[in-house]
């Protein structure tokens, strides 16, 4: 395995766990399952005795590995210079089990999905491009920037609407944008942090020949999983683009009055999606769209930015759900601490987030006191 | 073996005395003054040995090209009287050892040193270095070794420095400007004063800056501050360079105060007295220093060296002046910063 | 599922118990050097009720019952040396009362330190505990439990002297009130003055009894915090100057340390002295009374206050030192052990040379690093060693330079802290007889099945 020579570097004294105050434990899995295996030591450790042949492939060990939602706060908060390796690691640990075959029906599922329809949702691809009629969006041809939506903002009814916000304040705020439809096809991100590293690079170099054949530049995209890998694992494939995360681009187009809003009277906290976030390093292009709104009161959850509190479906999770479920799953969690703050809006800037946020408010019952809101959904309401 | 040289009759014949006479912490006369420093050079026994603060001073003061500073350093370390407490010693000689870390930009003929100073490889990104960069050395194998004048050391720095100068050789470098004034003295004062042969010319960083800025005068927008100085110890084995430091505070704008503490009356920043002699005179000679800048209205404080930044920025700014380095300061009037 | 998982699984839920082979082989084993054994349950109960009821289970099966906090002891105090249930604490981690005028707070016996520190920073500014440098994980009970020191002990004693008051439950699964607490609502004392029944639990490491709550006091937290270093080549002055800054009554606290990496650091040792104020004019008050307190060192060049360098600082002040557990990766293998006796002061020089002699002799990566106790009354002088995990023969040889420190340290007149199972017995066979003979008569009536923890304590 990749990264085998450093598995045992893991001194399990547990800063991953945290946030960089102690204010809690900030590793989703470890927050829900609570025995020690769940946290990012437990998983070096048990990576380490399995390659070293102490234990085997349960169904245990595939749920304390792929329950992993790649969040990436071992990697802000461990104390040590491998840190950046953590996520590699367990997803390296993940690409032998795919390899071996032994891996949870979800992950098989929906890898095999990803694999005959380009989809998790077992539709076809014509039906990709389908949330942009009734708007403004328009094919990609020759214009400045591809908008690339990704599966879930196409196919979930809930990514489809953020969709067409964000694709609608694109188009009225002036920018030549266009959409691939139904020749877009699936990014790769969660396929790749799953573990099939074979099916995501085809899936890659596909996207790189299509973009390159389209003659694209320029990237904006609605999910920050794509704009993760597009940024981070596309220019290793000889895929080199300007890739932008939507928030980055809307930012200063409001910031500058490009797109002239009306006041709104409501007090918003904002989820930092980890793979805008910690990934990437943006915490402040949504934050900074949320305080151009005029009366907007942006209020801070105890676990903000680097320290955020994942929703829990990242690392596959979303479409796995392997660490969801209960009162402690992370989605959960999360609304009850954006609850506290006293917000009647939870702001996203990731279709995952909204979903699984938006799941969380339901089965908390919170429907009347929390909304969630994407951050281009909350500017739509803004509009004059 | 590298040998000081020095020439006992210009003491004999010194008009003045002034490398006593107008030192900041002993109380002598020019008679007494020019006995002391004979009987030093004649290796007898001295208060001057037990007493003097390794301010440099006197390497300034005397203007007569003796090296009354480096004399009293060699015969204290000949007669083992220790300026610092021995760890202290032994720490500052243990971190200047060399590591096999040094690193190295794309070196050319003409270069920047760093010493062993990491932080300047930051400080020098932008315009004003542009014309050398990424033309750079960093690492304990070129640095200086000069410090160790303040730990009556002397040997280390003999059996060092001609190895740092032979990696500055293999280099093939033809002109080094040095970041840290402190470098440039060694090899534009020192090296010379102990006969060590220096294969390329050295620039200091002042001069460089100066000329730099003549070059950018389109971008240089005058900052209008008032600021004061704060001069190391190190200035006192290159104020021939001194003068740069009013001529680039005209080109930036800057108010260089008139303050007691200033030129040849300029105080140490305390770092090593406090190191060396404890609480006491590390904190009366910051405490006159501070105050002095106070008094005269000084709304920065410019630093040349990053360990008196380190050892008084915080003091300083406390008293609600701005600590800043010379280099940011330039950056500033760029609008770098 | 055998009757015994069932039931546990009954009584903590199906989520929090395991007898999987994942949670048997990690909590087999600790960060250290000792070797492992697996446990036959894990479980991860929420309440006392669940405790209780886990305790009855094991007296009336028989089986070990083995309580755990982070687990961060490194001498294997947490191994499961016999099987059985190992109970991991960390869910029962709620902050139950601060008293702010009587300075002290109550918390559950799964509480870690950052947790508390961060609960305070937050609503309590001018409060703080006395914070030790294991990772922010390690819980307050478990510190207490092991006799832990911290940021405040060279003021106050050790962390289980800031006790004031405890919740235990025994092994019969009855709940016992430690302290004021046991006939008073309010948790402000230990024992005093009536008899302190603490010790039947502190040091015991859960052979005893299991801590489901803990009271320790909260200390004033001063605006302001620096540290300077005094630095000396002289270890056998050591004892000296830590006399000579204690006598200030100034210092918060007191680290000594010697290492041979960084350069910066070799052939000196190191005492970081910590001090706290309210205003500039306070710290700088007592900065100057801590160094004028060394000035005859000073004088005699026997030692110095080095310059700090400012990036240093924040690693020093940090609560605790994530760079402590850093030290677990020198040699790119993720483990550090020590041994840290609390011994005299004026042990110092003989265990600094000590240290430098086994490090020499099984070719070891180390740093000394002690702590002072009250106003000089003690140190744990912490004998540490890095290895590499992945290289078994430099942990054998870590294994025995630890062993030589066990031998050292009862020769030189100092007591394990939180000793290993070999530890324990060579202090048992070593201890005056009568001494033992409480102790026996005490495991014996607390734990009459020798369920709680097994092997730790056992007196023959």
């Amino acid at each position: 395995m990749k990264y085998a020579d450093i598995v045992h570097r893991c001194f399990r004294c547990g800063y991953c766990k945290f946030t960089s105050d102690y204010t809690d434990f900030n590793c989703p899995t470890y927050r829900k399952f609570r025995f020690e295996t769940y946290s990012p030591g437990g998983r070096m450790w048990l990576i380490r005795a399995w390659l070293n042949g102490e234990i085997k492939n349960s169904d245990r060990f595939q749920e304390i590995l792929f329950s992993c939602a790649t969040c990436a706060n071992c990697v802000e908060h461990c104390v040590f210079t491998f840190s950046e390796d953590l996520v590699n690691i367990f997803i390296s640990a993940r690409e032998e089990m795919v390899n071996d075959g032994i891996i949870p029906p979800p992950v098989r599922d929906y890898l095999k999905n990803i694999n005959i329809n380009g989809n998790p949702y077992k539709e076809p691809a014509s039906e990709r491009g389908k949330w942009a009629e009734g708007t403004l969006v328009e094919t990609y041809k020759d214009q400045e920037y591809l908008f690339y939506i990704g599966c879930v903002g196409s196919y979930d009814e809930r990514g489809k609407k953020i969709a067409r916000a964000v694709g609608n304040l694109l188009v009225k705020a002036g920018l030549s944008i266009g959409i691939l439809g139904d020749k877009e096809n699936c990014d790769g991100n969660e396929v790749r942090t799953l573990g099939e590293a074979g099916l995501f690079q085809f899936l890659a170099e596909k996207n790189i020949a299509l973009f390159r054949d389209l003659g694209v530049k320029k990237i904006i995209t609605l999910d920050p999983h794509a704009f993760n890998t597009f940024k981070k694992d596309y220019p290793a494939l000889d895929g080199e683009f300007e890739v932008y995360h939507y928030t980055q681009i809307l930012a200063p187009l409001i910031q500058s009055g490009k797109i002239p809003l009306k006041g709104l009277n409501d007090k918003i906290t904002y989820h930092d999606p980890c793979y805008l976030g910690r990934h990437n390093g943006e915490y402040n292009a949504p934050r900074k769209i949320l305080k151009a709104i005029p009366g907007i009161e942006l209020v801070e959850m105890d676990r903000s930015r680097e320290n955020a509190f994942c929703c829990g479906g990242g690392g596959g999770n979303f479409f796995t759900d392997i660490l969801g479920g209960g009162e402690d799953s992370p989605s959960r969690i999360r609304v009850r601490e954006a609850l506290d703050t006293g917000a009647g809006i939870i702001a996203v800037a990731c279709p995952q987030c909204a979903k699984m946020l938006d799941d969380a408010v339901k089965i908390e019952q919170l429907d009347d006191r929390l909304k969630v809101m994407d951050v281009a959904e909350i500017v739509t309401n803004c509009l004059l | 073996m590298y040998e000081l040289k020095f020439d006992e009759n210009l003491c004999k014949t010194c008009p003045t005395g002034d490398c006593l006479v107008k030192c900041q912490y002993l109380d002598v006369e020019k008679k007494t003054a020019v006995e002391e420093m004979v009987k030093i050079g004649q290796g007898e026994d001295s208060f001057v040995l037990q007493d003097c603060v390794t301010c440099y001073a006197c390497e300034e003061y005397c203007k007569r090209g003796n090296h009354p500073f480096y004399l009293i350093t060699e015969r204290r370390e000949e007669k083992g009287i220790l300026t610092s407490p021995r760890a202290i010693t032994k720490q500052w000689i243990n971190i200047g050892e060399p590591q096999g870390k040094y690193r190295l930009g794309d070196v050319k003929e003409r270069v920047l040193s760093f010493g062993f100073m990491p932080e300047f490889l930051q400080w020098v990104k932008g315009k004003l270095f542009e014309d050398v960069m990424p033309s750079y050395i960093f690492g304990q194998e070129f640095f200086c070794n000069v410090v160790y004048i303040h730990f009556a050391n002397t040997s280390i720095i003999k059996e060092r420095l001609p190895k740092v100068v032979d990696n500055f050789r293999k280099l093939g470098v033809k002109e080094v400007i040095f970041v840290h004034d402190e470098c440039y003295g060694a090899f534009a004062h020192l090296a010379p004063a102990y006969g060590i042969e220096v294969p390329f010319k050295s620039v200091h960083y002042f001069e460089y800056l100066y000329n730099r800025l003549k070059e950018l005068k389109d971008f240089i927008k005058p900052l209008n501050i008032r600021a004061a100085y704060q001069r190391p110890c190190s200035s006192r084995l290159s104020s021939d360079q001194h003068h740069f430091v009013a001529d680039i505070m005209e080109l930036i704008g800057v108010d260089l105060i008139e303050r007691k503490y200033q030129g040849e009356n300029a105080l140490c920043c305390g770092g090593i007295y406090a190191m060396a002699f404890g609480y006491d005179l590390a904190h009366d000679v910051q405490k006159r220093n501070i105050d002095d800048m106070v008094e005269h209205g000084a709304q920065y404080c410019i630093f040349n060296c990053p360990a008196c930044q380190s050892s008084i920025g915080a003091e300083v700014a406390k008293r609600g002046i701005k600590p800043i380095h010379l280099i940011h300061l330039c950056k500033m009037a760029i609008g770098e910063m | 599922m055998d009757d015994i998982a069932h039931s546990l699984a009954m009584i903590v839920g199906e989520a929090y118990f395991s007898n999987q082979p994942e949670e048997a082989y990690f909590y087999a084993r600790d960060p250290g050097l000792m070797p492992p054994h697996k446990p036959d349950y894990v479980v991860v109960p929420k309440s006392v009720e669940e405790i209780q009821e886990i305790a009855r289970l094991a007296s009336r099966e028989k089986i070990p019952l083995v309580p755990m906090g982070a687990g961060l002891a490194l001498t294997g105090l947490t191994i499961p040396l016999k099987g059985g249930i190992v109970m991991d604490m960390k869910r029962m981690n709620r902050i139950l009362k601060v008293n702010e005028k009587a300075r002290h707070v109550i918390v559950e016996g799964g509480t870690s330190q950052g947790l508390l520190k961060a609960y305070l920073e937050k609503n309590y500014p001018r409060l703080r505990h006395s914070m030790p440098d294991s990772p922010a994980t390690a819980t307050i009970a478990a510190n207490v439990m092991i006799h832990g020191q911290g940021r405040l002990t060279q003021q106050y004693g050790f962390n289980s002297d800031m006790i004031s008051g405890l919740e235990v439950v025994l092994a019969s699964g009855e709940v016992c009130k430690i302290g004021s607490c046991s006939m008073s609502p309010d948790w402000f004392s230990k024992g005093a003055p009536m008899p302190d029944l603490t010790g039947l639990f502190l040091g015991w490491f859960g052979a005893t009894g299991i801590i489901t709550k803990v009271a320790v006091k909260l200390y004033p937290k001063k605006k302001m915090r620096d540290v300077e270093i005094f630095i000396t080549d002289r270890e056998d002055l050591v004892p000296d100057m830590v006399y000579e800054l204690t006598h200030t009554e100034m210092v918060e606290d007191i680290n000594i340390f010697a290492q041979p990496k960084p350069m910066i650091f070799k052939d000196n040792h190191h005492i970081a002295i910590f001090i706290t104020g309210d205003t500039d004019e306070e710290l700088e008050f007592k900065r100057k009374m801590t160094w004028y307190s060394l000035d005859r060192f000073i004088k005699s060049k026997d030692g110095g206050f080095m310059g700090v360098p400012p990036v240093m600082k924040p690693t020093l002040l940090e609560m605790p030192q994530r760079s402590v557990s850093r030290f677990a990766d020198v040699k790119k293998g993720g483990g550090f052990e020590y041994s840290g006796p609390i011994i005299m002061v004026e042990k110092y020089p003989e265990c600094a040379h000590k240290i430098v002699e086994l490090a020499e002799k099984y070719d070891l990566g180390y740093s000394g690093m002690a702590r002072i106790i009250g106003r000089s009354h003690a140190m744990m002088y912490g004998f540490a060693f890095t290895f590499n995990r992945a290289d078994p023969d430099m942990m054998d040889r870590t294994r025995k330079a630890l062993h030589e420190v066990s031998e050292f340290a009862l020769e030189a007149g100092g007591v394990f802290w939180k000793a290993t199972v070999d530890e324990q017995k060579m202090a048992m066979e070593k201890m005056d007889p009568n001494t033992l003979g409480i102790m026996k008569m005490i495991k014996e009536n607390l734990d009459p099945n020798g369920i709680m923890n097994p092997g730790n304590w056992e007196v023959i």
